[in-house]
C-alpha cells in the first residue's frame, strides 16, 4: 500500500471491473453478431483481465 | 461399485479423513508450525463460498438461466477488488475489538448493542437455515442419483424413516466433527486451525471433482470444446442459453444478481467468519484478493460445457442439477461419479461446518449470553463453572442448527430447486450490508436507523421471497401471489405497488435494500446516538488509522482485584492469567487500581468469550466512572489527527533541514578545498619563483663580488642571469593569464578564423626551434578551410604550447612529433601526437593541474629544452573552454606517445557581409 498511487490504481480497477461486469458493455458483448456464445467468452475475457491486473498490481512489491 | 454400501463408507471415509486433517492442523496449532498461515490456505478457505449449490446448482441455473449463474461469482470477485479497503478494514476492527461474528460486529459498531446483536442473529437463522437444509438435500440427492441411476431418483423423504435417510447421519458426524473442532478454546475471536486446514483442504477436493467431470465432459463425451459447439449451434434453443435473453429480468435482472452477489459475499455469517475472523495476517489479504477470485473463475469455466452437454443429451442425463453425477453415469463410468459425489459432500460439508460455527457462536454470544446475564437468579459463584456452560450453550447450538437445518430439509426441501434456496438466503444475508457498509464508513449512522432499517428490510424480504416459495411449496394457498392479500393489488409479492416485469430478486433486493438503507439514513438523520455509540462508530469509521486503536479510552477505576475475579468467573484461570501476564506491574496486590490499559484488555477478553455486549455489561458491573464519551474519543481522534499533521510537517521540516545541511556541508567541503588548493597554489608559484631568483640573485652576486673574472665567464653568467629573467618574467605572464582565466577576467576576442591558416602561423612560429632541438615534425591537415570561431593570439598560444610540449616530451632518439587537423561531425580536432613514453590513463587528467609536472622530467633539462612551468596545459584548457571546445589526453594512434587533442566547434555558416573578417586572419 505504499508505493505510490497503489490506491488510486485499486481504486480504478474496482470501478473498471464494475464497468466490465455492467450492461453497456454487456448489451454490446451480447449483440455481437459474429457467433453464439460471445457474451460468455466476453465474460471470462474480461475476468480474467480483472483478476489478472490485480494479481500484477498485488504482488508486484513482496513487502509492504 | 455403486451398492449402497460402498458409497455409505466412502462417504463416512472422506468425513474421517476430514477428522484426521483437522486433528493434524490443531496438533501443528498447538506446536506453534501453523498450517493455516498462508496466504494461500486463507484464499482457499475463503472459497468455502463454493457450496453444493455451485457444485452441483450451477449446472442446473446453467441449463435453465444460460450465464446468469456466472453472477455469483462476479459480485464476490468485486468484493474481493476491493478487500484492501473493506475486508481490511473489518479485520482491523475484528481484532482490535475482539469481535467474533457478524452480529457481534454490527451490534459492537451500534454502541455494543445486545438488542442489535440479537436481531442480527435471528435473520440470519432464519435466512440461512434454509441454505443448510439445501446442503443436505444436494447430499441426499446426489446419493440417490448414484445408487438408483439409470432409474430416476424418486425422492420421498416424509415416507422415509429418518435413521435410513444419510443425510441424517452426515448431519450428526458433521456436528461431532464441529463440537470437536469449532468449540476448542472458549475465545471465538481465536482461530479454529484444524477446521481451516480442513475446510482448505475440502476446497481442493471440490476443484478437483470439478474440474475431473469437466474435462471428461468436454474431451470424453465430446471430442473437445469445439465439437461440442458445432453441435449446440445446430440447436437453436441451446444457443438462446448464451445470450442475455436467457437470463431472467435481463440486463437490469444481471445488475440485481450483481449487487446481490456482491453483497452477500460481505454479509453471509461463513463468509466473515473466514474472511474476518479466521485471518491470521492481514497481509494475506493481498494474495487471496486474486487468487479467490481466480479460483472461482477455474470452478466456473467448464460448468456451461457441462450444461450444454447434459442438455444434448437429452432425457439420459435426468434433471439438470444432477448432470455432473448423470454425463459420467451414463458413460458407464464407476470411478468418477463416486469422485464427483466425494466433491459433492466437500462442499456441502465445508459450508455446513463454517456456517454453523458462526451461527452457534452468534447464536450463544448474542441471544442466550444476553439473557442469562440479564436473569438475577442465575448465580454462579464458582470459578470457572460459566465456560464450561458457555461451551455447553454452543455445543446444544450447534447441534440444534443442524437438527433445524435437517428438519427444513425434510420436511419442505422436496419442493425447492436448489437454486431458489440459495438466492433467497443471499437476499436475506444482504440486509446485513447497509448497517455494516455505511456503518463503517459513515459516523452518523446510529442504533435505531440500522435496527428499523434491518427489520423492515427483512420483513419486505419475507413478504417478497420467503412466504411466497412456502407458498410454491403448497403450504400457502398461491392466490395471493395472483391477486394480492386481501384483495390488494398493489401488495403483491411478485409485484409491489405495481412493479412488474423485473425477476424476483432484483425486484425483492430493490424495494428491501431500498427500505433498509433509506430507514437507515433517515432514522439516522433525526436521532441522537447515546455515547457509547457514538465513539464505537468514531473506532469504526477510523479504523485504519495507525495508532487510534491503541489508544485508551477508559476512564473509570476499578481495581485489579475486581477484575480478576470477574475474568476468573466468566473465562476461568487460565486465561484470566494470561490477560494479567501482560501487564504484570504490581501483580501481586490486587487492591491496586487497576491500569486503564489492563480494564481495556480485560473487556476485550471477555468480548472474545461472550460477545462485546455481554463484555460491556459485566465490565460496567465492576468499574466505577464514566467510560469514555464521545467529546474524549473524540479529542483523542483530533489530537491523534493533529498529531499527525504535526508530525508531517515536523518529518517535511526536517528533510529540508536535513537537506539545507547537506548543501551547507558541502559547500564547506568545497570552501576547505579552494582554500588547500590556494594554499598549495601560493606555496608552488612561490617555490617556482624562488628558484630562478635565487639563480639570479647568485650570479649577480658573484659577479658583483668577482670583479675579475675571465670575460668569457661573465658573459656566460650574465646570459644565465638573462635567461633566468626572462622564465621568471614568463612565468609571471603565465600566473596571471592563469588568475584571468579562473577569475572569469580574461578577455577574449572571439572572431570568426581559420584554423587551418592558425595552424600553419604557429608551425612556422615553432619549426625552427623544434629543428633546433632535432625534432622532426609533420603536420598533415585534412579540410582545406576550418572556421572556428575564437581568439587568433590565444589559440596560438594554445597550439604552440601544444607543439613545444610534445617536443619537449617525444622520444630522445629521433624524436617526432606529428600534427594533424580533422573535421569530426561538426568540429574540428587538432591532434599533438609524440612519440614519447605517452602518459598512462590514470595521469592524463592531472596532467590538466597546475604546476603537475611528469615524474620523469624531474630529471632536469634533458637536451636542453626549458623545464615547463606546469601551467602551460591548464591554461590551454581554460583557453579552449572559454571558446566552447575541449582538450583532453589519450594514446597516440600513429607514434606510440602521448596525443593532445583540442577540439572546437565549427563556426555556424557565414552571415553575409563578414566575409572580409576570414581574409585578415
Amino acid at each position: 500500500m505504499n508505493a505510490p498511487h497503489q490506491r488510486e490504481r485499486l481504486v480504478a480497477l474496482v470501478v473498471l471491473g464494475a464497468l466490465l461486469f455492467s450492461p453497456p458493455l454487456l448489451l454490446i458483448a451480447d449483440a455481437a453478431p459474429a457467433a453464439h456464445g460471445w457474451l460468455v467468452i466476453y465474460v471470462f475475457l474480461a475476468w480474467g483481465t480483472v483478476i489478472g491486473l490485480m494479481a500484477w498490481l498485488m504482488e508486484r512489491r513482496e513487502e509492504d | 461399485m455403486r451398492s449402497g454400501l460402498v458409497v455409505l463408507l466412502l462417504a463416512f471415509g472422506y468425513l474421517a479423513l476430514l477428522f484426521v486433517i483437522a486433528a493434524w492442523g490443531d496438533r501443528r496449532a498447538e506446536q506453534g508450525r501453523s498450517l493455516i498461515g498462508s496466504p494461500t490456505v486463507y484464499a482457499l478457505s475463503i472459497a468455502v463460498y463454493c457450496t453444493a449449490w455451485t457444485f452441483y446448482g450451477s449446472v442446473g441455473r446453467a441449463a435453465q438461466f444460460g450465464p446468469s449463474f456466472l453472477l455469483i461469482y462476479l459480485g464476490p470477485t468485486l468484493a474481493m477488488l476491493m478487500a484492501p479497503f473493506v475486508i481490511r478494514k473489518m479485520v482491523r476492527i475484528a481484532n482490535a475489538q475482539r469481535l467474533t461474528s457478524i452480529a457481534d460486529f454490527i451490534s459492537a459498531r451500534y454502541g455494543k448493542s445486545s438488542s442489535l446483536g440479537a436481531l442480527v442473529t435471528l435473520i440470519a437463522l432464519i435466512g440461512i437455515t434454509p441454505y443448510i437444509a439445501l446442503q443436505l438435500k444436494a447430499i441426499t440427492v446426489s446419493h440417490a442419483v448414484l445408487v438408483n441411476y439409470p432409474q430416476a431418483a424418486e425422492l420421498h423423504l416424509a415416507d422415509e424413516r429418518f435413521w435410513t435417510d444419510g443425510s441424517f447421519w452426515v448431519a450428526l458426524v458433521l456436528a461431532v466433527f464441529i463440537i470437536l473442532f469449532g468449540t476448542r478454546h472458549l475465545d471465538a475471536s481465536e482461530r479454529h486451525e484444524g477446521m481451516v486446514a480442513a475446510i482448505a483442504f475440502e476446497s481442493l477436493v471440490k476443484l478437483m471433482a470439478f474440474l475431473s467431470v469437466g474435462i471428461f465432459t468436454v474431451f470424453v463425451l465430446f471430442n473437445g470444446p469445439a465439437d461440442l459447439f458445432s453441435r449446440v449451434s445446430e440447436m437453436p434453443e441451446l444457443t438462446r442459453l448464451l445470450s442475455l435473453e436467457a437470463v431472467p429480468g435481463g440486463a437490469l435482472g444481471w445488475v440485481g444478481m450483481l449487487v446481490l452477489a456482491f453483497l452477500a459475499f460481505l454479509t453471509l455469517p461463513r463468509q466473515f467468519q473466514v474472511l474476518v475472523v479466521e485471518n491470521v495476517d492481514e497481509r494475506h489479504l493481498r494474495r487471496a484478493s486474486w487468487l479467490f477470485p481466480l479460483y472461482l473463475l477455474v470452478i466456473n469455466l467448464l460448468v456451461i460445457p457441462i450444461a450444454l452437454a447434459g442438455l444434448l443429451l437429452g432425457d439420459g442425463a435426468g434433471d439438470p442439477d444432477s448432470f455432473v453425477l448423470t454425463l459420467p453415469l451414463s458413460a458407464g463410468l464407476a470411478g468418477l461419479p463416486l469422485l464427483v459425489f466425494i466433491g459433492g459432500l466437500s462442499a456441502a460439508t465445508g459450508m455446513m461446518i463454517v456456517e454453523t460455527i458462526a451461527l452457534s457462536t452468534m447464536v450463544s454470544n448474542q441471544l442466550v449470553m444476553p439473557l442469562l446475564l440479564r436473569s438475577r437468579r442465575l448465580h454462579l459463584s464458582t470459578r470457572g463453572e460459566f465456560a464450561g456452560w458457555l461451551l455447553g450453550i454452543r455445543r446444544v447450538a450447534i447441534l440444534l442448527i443442524l437438527l433445524l437445518g435437517y428438519l427444513y430439509h425434510a420436511l419442505i426441501g422436496e419442493t425447492y430447486s436448489l437454486v431458489t434456496i440459495g438466492l433467497v438466503s443471499f437476499a436475506a444475508a444482504s440486509q446485513f450490508a447497509p448497517a455494516l457498509l455505511i456503518g463503517m464508513y459513515w459516523r452518523g449512522a446510529n442504533r435505531r436507523g440500522a435496527a428499523l432499517g434491518m427489520s423492515v428490510g427483512f420483513l419486505l424480504w419475507a413478504w417478497t421471497l420467503l412466504i411466497p416459495g412456502f407458498a410454491q411449496s403448497g403450504w400457502l394457498d398461491p392466490g395471493f401471489l395472483e391477486h394480492g392479500p386481501w384483495g390488494l393489488e398493489w401488495l403483491r409479492p411478485y409485484a409491489m405497488f405495481g412493479l412488474e416485469g423485473w425477476d424476483i430478486y432484483t425486484h425483492s433486493l430493490l424495494w428491501s435494500l431500498g427500505a433498509n438503507v433509506g430507514l437507515l439514513v433517515g432514522v439516522s438523520l433525526f436521532t441522537r446516538p447515546s455515547p457509547l455509540e457514538q465513539t464505537q462508530a468514531a473506532l469504526f469509521t477510523e479504523a485504519l488509522r495507525p495508532g487510534l486503536m491503541q489508544a485508551s479510552l477508559w476512564q473509570g477505576q476499578t481495581t485489579r482485584g475486581e477484575l480478576r475475579a470477574l475474568l476468573g468467573r466468566y473465562l476461568g484461570d487460565a486465561a484470566t492469567a494470561r490477560v494479567f501476564a501482560q501487564h504484570p506491574g504490581a501483580a501481586t496486590d490486587d487492591s491496586q487500581p487497576a491500569p486503564a490499559a489492563l480494564t481495556v484488555r480485560a473487556e476485550q477478553a471477555l468480548a472474545g468469550s461472550l460477545g462485546s455486549a455481554s463484555a460491556r455489561v459485566l465490565t460496567d458491573s465492576v468499574v466505577r466512572g464514566e467510560p469514555p464519551d464521545l467529546a474524549s474519543i473524540l479529542s483523542i481522534l483530533d489530537t491523534t489527527s493533529e498529531t499527525l499533521e504535526v508530525n508531517r510537517r515536523l518529518e517535511q521540516k526536517s528533510t529540508e533541514l536535513a537537506r539545507t545541511s547537506e548543501e551547507l556541508r558541502a559547500a564547506n567541503d568545497r570552501l576547505r578545498e579552494l582554500d588547500r588548493l590556494k594554499d598549495e597554489f601560493v606555496a608552488m608559484v612561490s617555490h617556482e619563483l624562488r628558484t630562478p631568483l635565487t639563480s639570479i640573485r647568485a650570479f649577480a652576486e658573484i659577479l658583483r663580488d668577482n670583479q675579475d673574472l675571465p670575460d668569457e665567464k661573465r658573459r656566460h653568467f650574465l646570459d644565465v642571469v638573462v635567461r633566468e629573467s626572462q622564465r621568471l618574467s614568463r612565468l609571471i605572464e603565465e600566473i596571471l593569464d592563469l588568475a584571468r582565466l579562473e577569475s572569469g577576467r580574461l578577455t577574449l576576442e572571439p572572431k570568426r578564423l581559420d584554423l587551418v591558416t592558425l595552424v600553419h602561423h604557429s608551425v612556422d612560429a615553432v619549426q625552427r626551434l623544434q629543428e633546433n632541438r632535432g625534432v622532426t615534425l609533420e603536420v598533415v591537415i585534412g579540410p582545406e578551410t576550418a572556421p572556428v570561431i575564437g581568439d587568433a593570439d590565444r589559440l596560438e598560444q594554445v597550439i604552440i604550447n601544444l607543439l613545444d610540449n610534445a617536443g619537449k616530451f617525444a622520444a630522445d632518439d629521433a624524436p617526432r612529433v606529428l600534427l594533424r587537423l580533422d573535421r569530426h561531425k561538426d568540429h574540428y580536432r587538432l591532434a599533438v601526437e609524440d612519440n614519447g613514453p605517452g602518459i598512462s590513463p590514470d595521469e592524463r587528467e592531472r596532467v590538466f593541474e597546475k604546476f603537475h609536472q611528469i615524474a620523469h622530467q624531474e630529471s632536469g633539462e634533458t637536451r636542453g629544452r626549458p623545464r615547463g612551468s606546469g601551467l602551460g596545459l591548464p591554461i590551454s584548457r581554460g583557453i579552449v573552454a572559454h571558446l566552447g571546445g575541449r582538450l583532453w589526453v589519450e594514446g597516440a594512434a600513429r607514434l606510440g606517445g602521448a596525443c593532445l587533442v583540442m577540439e572546437l566547434p565549427q563556426a555556424p555558416a557565414e552571415a553575409p557581409g563578414t566575409g572580409e573578417e576570414i581574409a585578415e586572419t
